[in-house]
């Protein structure tokens, strides 16, 4: 079967066997060559073009232009300047990544083996909040955080909060932005996971004696983490190059390293440093990443 | 001694429960905030209730451009992104060939690249190629991010066909063009919809890579952002709230549709 079929229907002319096969082998290419060119010249080329840039002379400017110094100084320089912001980075992705396992797994959970036919229906509410747009959700978050939101109130009534404590504009409002922003990644290639666990292989376990802990972290656990694993990538490579939370609901003592390159870009038109500040996170994600899939030991995940 | 147990029954369920309210609850004010009327133009809190932004969506005729502006970044784009995605589902699916893994990776790196590298990187290339950038510069962005999600939405769909009903139409004297419309095609339609909808939903809700690559165009996202710092207008939860009705009225007819299908399958009994 092939998709480019002869043009005129009904009559496939007869053609030679060997040219045939030849046309046969040259296909595959002719149909992935428009999408491949594209992403090679819009997403290899540009990335090869901000390596470059990192390491430009850092004192051009965009209207003298740029030299092209092989100024490697320029990633400790930016290392230097913005580690407060890098740390923060990945501290608050990585707590936020705590938050969502705890509250996705049950879900996940919840819903694959426990809805019977809600199944569907649960689905489309874990999704539901990606049909609104995420800057108008992630600003709902600072009407629900609001110092004389209703939130705030009860817990200053209750005093988990002091008279004048806030929500909004803290490291706790950007964690609970992300979580939530990035909260259907991670559950549901874990829905997917856990739907294809056997609920057999849980009574057996239960059969054996295992206490339900036992059996989870036993059984349900190690099935599910092709899942787990995809899950927590697919949450933590957007969270911790974000900037959105962090801009919308904390102030510039909680900005993440998104807001640097942001601004190294678009503000103070710094290029060298921002591509060596995008390099960076992105060498920072692949270390994590990879260094995670050989903890998890599922590498075929990639 | 019976509620515990009752509780250790259903704790899942219970949680999972509440995590769900928890990601309700911003959809919820989205909704309530559309029927406000702010104190003041930085106010982000419920003030008294009308009718006025719904009656009046376009008061702020910014708004309603940067959202026709969206519409077709996110039409063009996904048609492109759905076009070119689904020639390599078919090359990966359907063909052995040399160099396979190397268009896997390069179909699997950009769904791993944070955006914010995406959009500095390509920044970066337009600027030293000297394109202005504007509505055709976010275009190409949109489809690059989209293009991959379109290969492994539709790849699994793909993958999952039997391809004996392509070798019965075949035995049934059907030449490769009419095999490949009235048989394969409609098979993986709904794999190329669902493709195309997840396309525009990408393209229609970016803004970290169309920021980078918008020049002075402004799609809805870069408007909300904007008014952000100034103040938002509350017509903006109007169209929040218009476009997650419009997707749940999209889901629950597909789902309707899948029903009645299923049920006729059922009551025409096993053929």
């Amino acid at each position: 079967m092939t998709l480019l079929a002869p043009t005129r229907a009904g009559h496939p002319p007869p053609a030679p066997p060997a040219a045939r096969s030849g046309r046969r082998r040259l296909l595959p290419y002719l149909l992935l060559l428009p999408g491949a060119a594209w992403l090679l010249i819009f997403f290899g080329v540009p990335l090869l073009q901000l390596a470059a840039a990192s390491l430009y002379d850092p004192s051009g400017s965009l209207s003298t232009g740029y030299a092209m110094t092989w100024a490697v100084s320029n990633y400790p320089d930016v290392l230097q300047a913005y580690w407060p912001q890098f740390l923060r980075s990945f501290g608050y992705a990585g707590l936020a990544l705590v938050l969502a396992l705890l509250l996705g797994y049950p879900l996940a959970y919840a819903i694959a083996q426990k809805a019977g036919r809600w199944k569907n229906l649960l689905l489309v509410c874990v999704v539901a909040p990606m049909f609104t747009s995420f800057l108008v959700r992630t600003l709902a978050w600072k009407t629900i955080l609001s110092d004389n939101g209703a939130l705030v109130g009860l817990l200053r009534d209750v005093h988990l909060l002091a008279p004048d404590g806030r929500l909004l504009a803290t490291p706790f409002a950007v964690v609970l932005g992300l979580t939530y922003n990035f909260l259907p990644f991670l559950v549901l290639p874990l829905y997917a996971s856990l739907e294809r666990l056997d609920p057999r292989l849980l009574e057996a376990a239960t059969d054996l004696y295992a206490s339900p802990v036992q059996a989870f972290r036993r059984v349900t656990l190690p099935l599910s983490m092709p899942g787990l694993v995809a899950g927590t990538l697919l949450f933590f490579i957007p969270a911790s190059g974000d900037y959105i939370n962090a801009e919308l609901l904390g102030t510039p003592n909680e900005y993440m390293i998104g807001n640097v390159i942001d601004s190294a870009f678009l503000v103070r038109l710094d290029y060298p440093q921002g591509a060596a500040l995008s390099f960076l996170l992105m060498a920072a994600i692949l270390a994590v990443v990879f260094g995670y899939l050989r903890r998890a030991g599922t590498e075929e995940v990639l | 001694m019976r509620v515990s147990r009752w509780l250790a029954d259903r704790w899942v369920m219970i949680v999972a429960l509440l995590v769900l309210g928890y990601l309700a609850l911003p959809i919820l004010v989205v909704a309530a905030l559309s029927f406000n009327r702010p104190s003041s133009r930085l106010s982000y809190d419920f003030n008294e209730f009308t009718l006025d932004n719904w009656r009046q969506p376009c008061a702020t005729s910014d708004m309603c451009d940067a959202v026709v502006r969206s519409v077709q970044i996110g039409f063009i784009a996904t048609v492109v992104a759905t076009v070119l995605g689904t020639l390599m589902a078919f090359a990966l699916v359907r063909h052995r060939f040399r160099g396979r893994s190397g268009i896997n990776v390069l179909i699997f790196l950009p769904m791993a690249t944070p955006e914010l590298v995406m959009g500095t990187s390509l920044l970066a290339l337009f600027v030293s190629a000297g394109v202005p950038q504007g509505f055709w510069t976010i275009v190409i962005a949109h489809v690059m991010f989209c293009v991959s999600f379109v290969v492994v939405t539709v790849k699994a769909r793909l993958a999952g066909m039997d391809r004996r009903l392509e070798e019965a139409a075949m035995d049934l004297y059907a030449n490769e063009w009419q095999t490949f419309r009235r048989i394969t095609l409609p098979l993986v339609l709904p794999g190329i919809v669902a493709a195309a909808l997840l396309a525009f939903s990408l393209s229609f809700d970016d803004f970290i890579i169309t920021n980078f690559n918008a020049g002075t165009t402004v799609t809805f996202p870069m408007y909300v952002w904007g008014a952000a710092q100034r103040g938002i207008p509350p017509q903006v939860n109007v169209i929040g709230t218009a476009m997650f009705a419009v997707a749940l009225l999209l889901v629950g007819l597909s789902s309707l549709r899948g029903r009645r299908a299923r049920r006729a399958a059922l009551l025409a009994g096993p053929s």
